[in-house]
């Protein structure tokens, strides 16, 4: 009897694994190409990521309309991590082995990212991770199409210092990974500004914090000691919304104490009455509110898609379509999807960015973005108040910390290695 | 700074002028004046500041209402003419507004003119010259906001303005602003010490986190009697803001008590009275939540007006659709489960995924936007306490909640069967009394419950089908802490487990304070092994 | 012998469960290596994997068994001893990576390097050795158990008293872990394993080797708890679970009896952790989420509480359907979970393997009774899972 379970259980396992979703089931016949999209749908971080699943839908339906890739269309084959880090790793496994996709657009966080790297490597395939992120990472497999901390940390930082004259610092952050290497970054940075210790406060909380009152109050009273004072915002989605609740109440305003964040968007503002925040600053690579026809164009598109006009887009969906473009470009220049060959061909490739340039691919599988700060409207969309004049290049590894600053990553022919240290001329690290 | 003497210059020739100025001079000015307007609209930041500051040198009223509009992000440049306008959005673009004669304009296209950019610098600026030019207004309110305005830029060319503006007051509050702004400014300026040291007086008496701040430049920059006095003032601010400190954490910590209170109290009556461990209750939270947000954008888009009430409208619903469904789970699933509570931990759960996918699916993963009213927004000072009106209300409506219900079941027979049933299920169905509907609607009640908690949470946290996930545990925690099936038990395990954590949060900090708080309910359970308030009796050890 | 005692008390049902464990641990490896990847009957990789993970988690599973189903303690809390068990195998995994790390530092860790720390913390120390990492998977687990039960039990927190409070733990811990300061990577846990005992930890033939460690780590716990559940100490375990309060008046010391099968259960949970995390390759303070502990509860419940395959089969056959779930609708399968678990709950009161059971019996019971001659087999026992055993959880009297 239990024999017969077992043996039925295993062959219900492989019949499902091979349903996969099908998108299209009239496309199930000929041969199509394709394309793994690795959101969480459910659990904590579907609030995020959901919406980038169905942008990375839009886009791959742009593209068949266009007639597809090297003349076969494209399919997506969705699948649902549900937040949950471990099943990350397993489902990129299953994408890549039973689905056979030729590249994979997903994560959100750093540690399922982490997660999934090894995969991506043992399989040799392609991720395409649109989040911007710690930085510190440069691998052969992985695309990284967000920000590193220097093309959103370091200019917001600079913006504040020259444009609002701010001398004291608060960073407050959620207690995880990116938060962390990006306030040590922005701490040893500040310092190198001539900053003294004590005009830096540094606060963690954890995940989905909600109570701020205790913090917001630290904070006004870290603000009035006489100087200028900033607070840099490193806290994850969920949070922000109690806390910027408690910020507008408990009155305080962008002009006294301007709050930058590198983690809210368009998306989270959606959730907010964002009146009391107006002047608040957020720093990305895109806005929704970037005036150019590219991105009315993308707008649209996206709103006719979702079925909604009131839905925004927001800086991680620009990514996606960056990546996204830029793997199309690098497949149709080697003909092939195999994964060696994109990766040989996607560096250098360039494609128009929703801000009105050209991003391209870098060596480090970074890309060049230009730098917006924006402040916060009364109609939640951003407004950019500064940018930077030219485009700036991902730094996979940080100057400004001590154990990456002499490591730099190349995935071209001849060095082909992601941690290369210029003092030892070695591959392989900072102790070499 | 040359912008505040040029206001100031400004507001003299305002003084001078009067009102009586000749229309054919103020024609001529509006002429002189339209090109430094339409200047503002060219270069970046530092341009337009000093485009700015020329505009009030040019010493008219008349362009006020150009800065009012630029502070607001109102101001546009039509792209053909580089003509300054003031735009508001209407027909199929913008409506446009002559800045100097507010007179009509004409419409533009949505693409034919771009906004005027202001950032944070440029609103302190205009705020400043703003607050310096409305001090001699009619209305006490623009007075008072003036005179703050004015302690904040604290600038020494505020002073005789201020003190012209003094002489004329004769509103009490707004004159001891006024006086204090003058004695702010007076510290930046170079007027002889004894002055300083009456201002200094001054400030100390306001003896909030400005007046502290203020103080410590007084010290940083000073020498001898000023740096004392200033020193001693701040010794004696912190101080005293230290005990505020401590009144301000036992708030801060009702406030989370009563959040948590809140949370939990549905789940005391659904697991604490009737035993049901019920992992759905997080869930009947998130609806109510759901249903204030369905409420507030029904009226946001067919009678705005009724805003402020939205909540009022939304408890009752929440009430009826969240106590539905726990009335309808009860008869649906529940039911078949009395004897046996940890299957109702299986199936709760099973309900509670249902319930999170289908709002997901219903409404989208994001979060859902949902306003305070009016009445819920900002705060007020009590003393040196910021006391947030939304925290305020929901710990006065935490406490109705607990009140209502206590009521409930100890006035009302059906509070008086609910008990019944509980305490021993036969009996109470050999005297008569129905007890699969005392059931059902005792489920009911604390499912309602939860929704209208859903109410009060969605004014200060996220409404996203995530909402109840966060509260789960803690209620929980609560109930357990409390003593399982006594209400003032849930009580008081919040509040005290609010004000604990909301003590360590400053020196622990947020996450380790957490932590604390969770090692502190374990080994409080060792020592009272069925919590704060034990039930007693046989009934106990079933 | 205790061996010739345990092929003695096996039953059927054990045996049938046993045939087939050792027939998975022998065939899959065996399908996976030698089989070529285009025939039908070759497994993939991938497939290994999975089944791999499945197994760490029936472990779990029967972890949780041992101490809910035949001793009553509802630990809501499981998921911390086996994050424990997982730890401490992913800090040797970490630990051999060496200078194989994007820094290329010896000693530290990557997370460690990047947020500047010096050196490594002492509890980190001796988790370059194979033997105490192994050991550590059991004993850290084992203390932390011994520590909060010994507390626990003496002050006798009972029912959803004690479920809570394990719950409070398991939070605590998830609290704890995910804090950078800790030292053990905050959110982003270990990952990026290189090898174990020096073998590849990407090779198929590695993953086979887990495979077969992981089944022969259930075997092996499965032994020891029915050997347990079937001793004395197992007959007083029960008593403990139907009425606590008599078993103490008989003069039996309640407290050390749960000790050792939490104790126990807490190793077999922390062994499950430790091979969980070289199949799955990353270990998070994700693992100490109080859902997650919750969802071993269902497991066990929706196979069948109180019998010890059942909890094996809960797990396997939850997870399963996750799996699938997640794939093939990737937008509403938490309908489909969750509408499992409701109706599991309504329809088959005793799990699974309970009902299922109860079939087997009555046929067992027709057959004795056809056959006259029925002398060798003793009558099969009923799984114990009375409702009115399931009550000493409810704080209210049951009808």
């Amino acid at each position: 009897m239990m024999n017969k379970l077992t043996a039925r259980a295993a062959s219900l396992a492989l019949a499902g694994l091979m349903g996969t979703t099908m998108i299209s089931g009239a496309l199930a016949q000929e041969e199509t190409i394709k394309v793994g999209i690795l959101h969480s749908l459910s659990g904590t971080m579907a609030i995020s990521e959901t919406t980038l699943k169905d942008a990375m839908l839009m886009l791959i339906d742009e593209q068949n309309k266009k007639g597809g890739i090297l003349g076969k269309k494209l399919e997506a084959v969705v699948v649902d991590p549900a937040s949950d880090w471990p099943l990350f790793a397993e489902k990129a496994r299953e994408l890549i082995e039973v689905n056979k996709v030729d590249a994979v657009f997903g994560c959100w966080t750093s540690v399922s990212r982490k997660s999934v790297l090894p995969v991506f490597e043992e399989l040799n395939s392609l991720l395409f991770y649109p989040v911007q992120y710690e930085g510190e990472e440069s691998q052969r497999n992985v695309f990284y199409t967000g920000a590193a901390p220097n093309q959103q940390a370091i200019p917001a930082v600079d913006y504040l210092m020259n444009e609002e004259g701010v001398e004291r610092w608060v960073l407050a952050g959620t207690d995880y990974v990116y938060p962390r290497t990006t306030n040590k970054i922005l701490e040893a940075y500040l310092k190198a500004k001539g900053v003294a210790e004590e005009d830096i406060m540094i606060n963690y909380t954890p995940f989905g914090h909600s109570d701020w009152q205790t913090i917001v109050s630290d904070i006004k009273a870290f603000g009035s000691a006489g100087k200028k004072t900033a607070v840099v915002s490193t806290i994850n989605g969920d949070a922000n919304v109690p806390f910027y609740k408690e910020l507008g109440n408990a009155g305080i305003k962008a002009e006294d104490i301007p709050v930058v964040a590198f983690s809210v968007g368009e998306e989270e503002l959606a959730g907010l009455d964002t009146a009391p925040l107006v002047g608040h600053l957020a720093a990305w690579n895109y806005f929704q509110s970037a005036d150019t026809d590219v991105n009315a164009e993308f707008i649209d598109t996206w709103q006719a898609f979702i079925g909604d006009e009131e839905r925004v887009t927001n800086d991680p969906m620009e990514a996606h379509y960056i990546g996204f473009n830029m793997w199309v470009k690098a497949v149709e220049a080697a003909g092939t999807t195999d994964p060696d060959a994109v990766i040989d061909s996607i560096v250098g490739v360039s494609v128009p960015n929703l801000t009105g340039g050209l991003s391209s691919m870098m060596p480090n599988h970074h890309i060049t973005k230009p730098v917006l700060i924006g402040e916060i409207q009364e109609d939640g969309q951003f407004e950019t108040v500064w940018e930077t004049p030219g485009l700036v290049v991902g730094d996979a590894w940080s100057d400004y910390l001590e154990g990456s600053k002499d490591l730099i990553s190349d995935w071209r022919a001849p060095m082909s290695c992601g941690n290369f240290n210029v003092k030892t001329g070695k591959c392989g690290g900072s102790e070499g | 700074m040359s912008l505040a003497r040029s206001l100031f210059a400004l507001l003299g020739l305002v003084f001078l002028l009067g009102v009586q100025g000749q229309s054919v001079q103020a024609q001529e000015n509006l002429d002189a004046l339209r090109p430094l307007v339409n200047n503002l609209a060219k270069g970046k930041y530092d341009e337009t500041q000093r485009q700015v500051e020329a505009l009030v040198a040019s010493g008219d009223p008349v362009v006020v209402p150009t800065l009012k509009a630029l502070r607001a992000g109102d101001l546009y440049v039509r792209k053909a003419d580089g003509e300054v306008f003031i735009a508001t959005k209407g027909g199929k673009g913008y409506l446009l507004i002559d800045p100097l004669t507010t007179e009509n304009a004409g419409e533009a296209g949505r693409r034919d003119v771009s906004k005027i950019k202001v950032n944070n610098r440029l609103r302190r600026v205009i705020d400043a010259s703003m607050g310096s030019l409305t001090l001699m207004a009619a209305d006490p309110k623009v007075r008072l906001a003036a005179a703050e305005a004015v302690f904040k830029a604290g600038d020494p060319e505020g002073l005789e303005p201020l003190e012209a503006a003094l002489q004329k007051e004769t509103d009490d509050d707004v004159r001891l602003v006024m006086e204090q702004a003058r004695a702010a400014a007076l510290l930046n300026s170079d007027r002889g010490d004894s002055d300083k040291l009456e201002a200094i007086e001054t400030i100390a008496s306001i003896g909030n986190r400005d007046a502290l701040s203020l103080l410590i430049g007084v010290r940083d920059s000073t020498e001898g009697a000023l740096q004392e006095a200033a020193a001693a003032a701040i010794t004696k601010i912190e101080k005293s803001l230290a005990m505020w400190g401590n009144a301000q954490n036992i708030w801060y910590g009702i406030s989370l008590g009563s959040v948590l209170l809140l949370a939990a109290i549905g789940l005391a009556i659904t697991f604490g009275v009737m035993g049901v461990i019920n992992m759905a209750h997080g869930e009947m939270v998130m609806i109510g939540a759901y249903v204030t947000f369905v409420v507030q954008e029904l009226i946001r888009n067919s009678a705005p007006w009724l805003f402020d009430y939205s909540l009022f409208i939304a408890l009752p619903l929440a009430f009826l659709i969240s106590g539905s469904i726990g009335v309808a789970v009860e008869r649906g699933i529940i039911r078949w489960l009395y004897g046996r509570p940890l299957e109702t931990l299986l199936a709760t759960w099973g309900l509670s995924l249902i319930l999170q996918q289908a709002i997901r699916s219903l409404f989208g993963p994001t979060n859902q936007q949902v306003g305070n009213p009016e009445w819920m927004s900002g705060a007020f000072e009590l003393g040196q306490l910021t006391i947030t009106y939304n925290r305020m209300w929901i710990i006065v409506f935490a406490l109705l909640v607990f009140a209502g219900l206590m009521l409930v079941l100890k006035k009302t027979p059906f509070g008086l069967f609910t008990r019944a049933v509980t305490q021993n299920r036969r009996m109470a169905a050999s005297m008569g009394i129905r007890t699969p509907w005392i059931d059902a609607l005792t489920f009911g009640l604390g499912s309602g419950i939860a929704g209208i908690a859903g109410v009060a949470l969605s004014q200060i946290d996220n409404v996203s089908p995530n909402l109840g996930q966060g509260y789960i545990i803690d209620s929980f925690m609560v109930v357990v802490f409390g003593g399982v099936g006594n209400l003032w038990g849930t009580l008081v395990g919040a509040m005290t487990l609010g004000v604990v954590n909301k003590f360590l949060e400053p020196y622990a900090g947020a996450v380790l304070g957490k932590i604390f708080v969770l090692v502190f309910i374990i080994l409080f359970i060792q020592k009272r092994p069925r919590g704060l308030f034990a039930l007693k009796g046989r009934a106990v050890e079933a | 012998m205790m061996t010739s005692y345990l092929f003695r008390t096996l039953d059927a049902k054990a045996g049938v469960f046993i045939a087939i464990l050792l027939a998975v641990i022998l065939l899959v490896p065996a399908l996976n290596i030698l089989i070529a990847p285009d025939n039908f009957f070759h497994v993939p990789n991938y497939a290994v994997t999975l089944m791999g993970k499945y197994l760490t988690y029936a472990l779990l599973a029967l972890s949780v068994d041992l101490v809910w189903g035949f001793c009553g303690i509802l630990s809501l809390g499981h998921g911390a001893f086996f994050a424990l068990g997982g730890y401490a195998m992913g800090m040797y995994l970490m630990r051999q990576i060496g200078t194989r790390g994007v820094y290329g530092d010896p000693t530290l860790p990557d997370f460690m390097v990047f947020l500047n720390w010096q050196e490594l913390p002492w509890y980190w120390y001796g988790f370059d050795m194979a033997w105490f990492a192994f050991l550590m998977v059991m004993i850290a687990p084992g203390i932390l158990a011994f520590v909060f039960g010994w507390f626990a039990f003496r002050s006798r927190v009972t029912g959803v008293y004690l479920s809570i409070i394990t719950q409070a733990l398991t939070y605590a811990l998830l609290l704890a872990f995910f804090r950078n300061d800790m030292g053990f990577g905050g959110n982003n846990g270990l990952t990026d394993f290189k090898d174990i005992l020096g073998f590849d930890i990407q090779a198929s033939s590695t993953r086979a080797g887990l495979f077969v460690a992981s089944g022969l780590a259930l075997l092996v716990c499965f032994l020891i708890c029915r050997y347990v559940t079937k001793s004395k100490l197992g007959k007083v375990l029960v008593a403990v679970r139907d009425a606590e309060s008599r078993t103490r008046f008989l003069g039996y010391r309640v407290e050390y009896y749960k000790l050792f099968v939490w104790v126990l259960s807490a190793m077999m949970a922390g062994i499950a952790g430790a091979l969980y995390v070289p199949q799955v390759g990353i270990i998070n303070p994700g693992e100490f989420a109080p859902a997650n502990s919750i969802e071993v509860v269902i497991w066990v419940a929706v196979g069948g509480r109180g019998t010890l395959i059942g909890a094996v089969l809960g797990a396997v056959l939850v997870n399963f359907a996750k799996t699938w779930f997640t794939a093939a609708l990737p937008d509403v399968w938490l309908f489909a979970l969750g509408a499992l678990f409701v109706v599991v709950t309504l329809f088959l009161p005793k799990g699974i393997l309970g009902t299922i059971g109860d079939g087997w019996t009555a046929l067992r019971q027709r057959r004795v009774s056809s056959n006259a001659q029925a002398g060798g087999g003793k009558p099969p026992k009923t799984p114990p899972t009375s409702p009115a055993a399931a009550a000493n959880v409810d704080p209210q009297p049951a009808e």
